[in-house]
C-alpha cells in the first residue's frame, strides 16, 4: 500500500513531508538527550533485519499466496516509538531509493501512513496499555493483534484521504475505502499474529536479549507523546495552507505579472506566425488550471452525459501529439547523443 | 529466485553509483534537492495534463546519459515497481467517460488522458528516484542528509542499516536456502515456521548489533563517523542547480510541446 508520487499534489505531498520531517527531528531529540551509545548500532541492525525479514516468506493460511512481514509494530514493540519510528522512516526511505517504491515526494506519505500510527498510536495507546509489564502471552498476542489491525486501517484510510485529496483518481471516496479497509484488516490480523509470535518466541528464547531492550528502551522513553501530536499537527497544517495558497495563487502569476508589465493583458502583436502561436499558448496556459474543474463521471453522470467539456477541438488534439512526439524524439536523441560521446571518450 | 535477484539489484545500483562522471561528482545536496524539485514540478500538473509533462523527461534523460546508467536497468526496475499507482489509476477509465479531446476523429474520454498521465508522471518520478541513488552513493546520500540539517542521530542509524543490510541479507538468503534444501513444495514455509525462522534471525542481528558496538567501542567510537570523501559546493554544483530549476520553470510555465506542434502544422498548411 505504498502511496505513489503520482497520486499526489504537492499541497498534500508537501504538509505530509513537513509533518514526518517534524517528527523525525523530534524523535531524534528526545533520543539524543540521553541516549545510550548502543542504541546507534542496534536501531541500523534492527533495521537491516526488517529488510532480511522481508526476504522470508510464509504461505498465508487459506490462500496459497505467500507474504512477508511489515515489522513496523514489531520495531515499535522492540525499541518503543522514538527509535522505532526513525528505523521505520529508514527502511521506507531505503525502499524509495533502491526499489522505486513510491518515490520521493510520496516517501514523506509513506513514513506518516506506516511509522506515526503503529509507533505513536498503537505502541502506547493500545500495546503499552493493554500489556504493561505482563508476560502473558495471551495478553501479548491480543494486544498485539489490536494494535497492528487499527495501525494498519489508520494506514489505509490515510493512503485513501491522500489520494483522495490530491484528486487525481477518479474513485468514489465509498468504493476506494471499500477497496481498502478489508484487504488490510486481513493484512493486520495475519501481521499481528506474526508479530506476537516473534515477541513471544523471542522472550522465551533469549529473555537476557528481551530484557536488555527494555532497559534500552526505557532510557529513550520519557516526554509525552502528546507534544509530538501538537507538533506534527500544526507542522502539516502550515505547510499544507502554504503549499495551497502557492498553487492557487500561482498559476495566474504569469499573466498578473504582463498585466503589471504593459497595463493591459493583451501584448502588442505583430503579423508573424510565432508570435501568433505565442499568444494562443498564453490563453492556453491561462486556461489550463480550470482544465481540472469538470468532468466528474461518477453514476450520476453516466445516465445523462453533460455537455462535453471542454469543447473538443481536433486542432489542438493533434498539435499535442505532433509536438510531444517531437519533444519526446528530441529528449532521446539527446540521450543517445550523449551516450555515444561517452562510448567515443571511453574507446580514445 | 525474486529474492535473490532483488537483492542482487540493490548491490547493482550500489556499484552504478561509483562511477566518475559529471553527474557523479555533483554534490549529493544539490542532487537531492533538484531532483526533489522536479518531482513536485512534475506532481504540480493537474490531472489532464498529459503533453505538457513531455518535456521533462529531458532531466531522467540527462542524468541516465551523462551518468553513463544502462537504461535496461532503470526501465527493468520500473516495470517490476509495486502497482499501486497503476492500480488506482486504472479506474480512471471506467469512471470519468467524457469526451476530453478527438485526435483524428477518434474520441479519447478524460479518464483515459488522466489515467496517462498518472502512467507519465509515474515514470518520472520513479525513474527520477532510482536514477537518484544510481548517480550517487548511499554515503555520499546521507552525508548530504546530515548537511541538510537532519538529526545526526537519524543519519549514523541509516548508515549502519545500509552496512548491515548486506550481512543480514545474506543470513537472511542463507536460511531460506537451508529450508528450501530440507523442504518440498509449500511445506516449510506454514507461518508457525516463519514465526521461528524470523525470531531466530531477529536473535542473531540483535547478536550482531552487540558484537558490532563493542568492536566499535574498542576502536575509539564516541558517537560520530569521520568521512574521508566530503563533499564542496563548487560552482558548477551551484550552476547545475539554478539551471535545472529554471529549465523546470519555463517548462512549467511555457507549454513547449502545443507551441511546437502548432508551429509545424501551421506550416504544414
Amino acid at each position: 500500500m505504498h502511496m505513489a508520487d503520482a497520486l499526489l499534489s504537492p499541497a498534500v505531498g508537501g504538509a505530509l513531508w513537513a509533518g514526518t520531517l517534524g517528527t523525525i527531528i523530534l524523535s531524534a531529540k528526545k533520543l539524543s538527550a540521553k541516549m545510550d551509545d548502543k542504541l546507534i548500532p542496534l536501531m541500523g541492525v534492527l533495521g537491516a533485519f526488517i529488510f532480511a525479514g522481508q526476504m522470508i516468506n510464509f504461505t498465508i493460511p487459506g490462500t496459497g499466496s505467500s507474504g512477508h512481514i511489515g515489522g513496523g509494530m514489531l520495531l515499535a514493540i522492540l525499541l518503543g516509538p522514538y527509535p522505532a519510528f526513525l528505523v521505520i522512516a529508514s527502511v521506507l526511505m531505503i525502499q524509495a531509493l533502491f526499489f522505486a517504491d513510491g518515490g520521493l515526494l510520496a516517501l514523506g506519505a509513506n513514513i506518516w501512513n506506516l511509522g506515526i500510527y503503529p509507533c505513536f498510536i498503537a505502541y502506547p495507546l493500545i500495546y503499552r496499555a493493554l500489556v504493561g509489564h505482563s508476560k502473558s502471552p495471551k495478553m501479548i498476542t491480543l494486544a498485539s493483534i489490536l494494535s497492528v489491525v487499527v495501525a494498519l486501517q489508520l494506514g489505509a484510510l490515510s493512503v485513501v484521504l491522500e489520494t483522495k485529496l490530491s484528486g487525481i483518481t477518479e474513485l468514489p471516496l465509498s468504493t476506494f475505502l471499500a477497496l481498502m479497509q478489508p484487504i488490510h484488516l486481513a493484512i493486520g490480523l495475519i501481521e499481528g499474529f506474526v508479530t506476537a509470535g516473534v515477541v513471544i518466541y523471542v522472550r522465551s528464547l533469549r529473555p537476557d536479549i528481551v530484557e536488555d531492550l527494555e532497559g534500552v528502551k526505557s532510557v529513550a522513553a520519557g516526554g509525552s507523546i502528546k507534544k509530538v501530536f501538537i507538533g506534527m499537527a500544526i507542522l502539516a497544517v502550515i505547510t499544507g495552507g502554504a503549499f495551497s495558497w502557492f498553487a492557487s495563487a500561482h498559476p495566474d502569476g504569469l499573466e498578473w505579472s504582463i498585466e503589471k508589465i504593459y497595463g493591459k493583458p493583451e501584448v502588442p502583436v505583430q503579423e508573424n506566425p510565432i508570435r501568433e502561436n505565442l499568444s494562443k499558448l498564453q490563453e492556453k496556459t491561462a486556461i489550463l488550471p480550470d482544465y481540472a474543474l469538470p468532468s466528474k463521471g461518477g453514476e450520476e453522470n453516466a445516465e445523462n452525459p453533460p455537455a462535453p467539456w471542454p469543447a473538443v477541438d481536433p486542432g489542438t488534439s493533434l498539435s499535442g501529439i505532433i509536438g510531444g512526439l517531437m519533444v519526446l524524439a528530441l529528449i532521446i536523441l539527446f540521450g543517445f547523443g550523449i551516450k555515444l560521446m561517452n562510448r567515443n571518450k571511453a574507446k580514445m | 529466485m525474486k529474492f535473490e535477484t532483488e537483492f542482487f539489484n540493490i548491490g547493482y545500483l550500489d556499484t552504478l553509483s561509483y562511477r566518475d562522471t559529471f553527474v557523479h561528482r555533483l554534490d549529493p545536496r544539490i542532487k537531492i534537492t533538484v531532483s526533489f524539485i522536479f518531482i513536485l514540478f512534475v506532481v504540480s500538473f493537474p490531472k489532464y495534463e498529459l503533453s505538457a509533462l513531455i518535456p521533462f523527461f529531458l532531466y531522467p534523460v540527462f542524468l541516465l546519459s551523462v551518468g553513463n546508467i544502462p537504461f535496461n536497468a532503470i526501465a527493468k526496475k520500473i516495470l517490476f515497481v509495486s502497482p499501486f499507482a497503476v492500480f488506482i489509476g486504472m479506474f480512471n477509465p471506467l469512471l470519468d467517460t467524457n469526451i476530453l479531446l478527438a485526435p483524428f476523429g477518434v474520441p479519447v474520454t478524460g479518464g483515459w488522458v488522466s489515467f496517462l498521465s498518472i502512467l507519465v508522471k509515474f515514470i518520472l518520478t520513479v525513474s527520477t528516484a532510482l536514477l537518484l541513488i544510481a548517480i550517487t552513493s548511499f554515503p555520499g546520500i546521507c552525508e548530504a542528509l546530515e548537511r541538510l540539517k537532519l538529526p545526526k542521530v537519524f543519519v549514523l542509524q541509516l548508515l549502519f542499516l545500509y552496512r548491515y543490510l548486506f550481512v543480514l541479507l545474506d543470513v537472511a538468503l542463507r536460511m531460506l536456502r537451508a529450508r528450501e534444501a530440507r523442504s518440498f513444495g509449500k511445506k516449510g514455509k506454514e507461518i508457525k515456521t516463519f514465526i521461528k525462522l524470523i525470531s531466530v534471525l531477529l536473535v542473531r542481528s540483535v547478536e550482531r548489533a552487540e558484537r558490532i558496538y563493542q568492536a566499535m567501542l574498542s576502536r575509539g567510537f564516541n558517537g560520530e563517523i569521520r568521512v574521508l570523501k566530503r563533499h564542496t559546493l563548487r560552482v558548477s554544483d551551484l550552476l547545475f542547480g539554478v539551471a535545472a530549476v529554471a529549465l523546470f520553470y519555463f517548462f512549467r510555465r511555457v507549454d513547449v510541446v502545443n507551441f511546437l506542434g502548432e508551429t509545424v502544422s501551421g506550416y504544414l498548411r
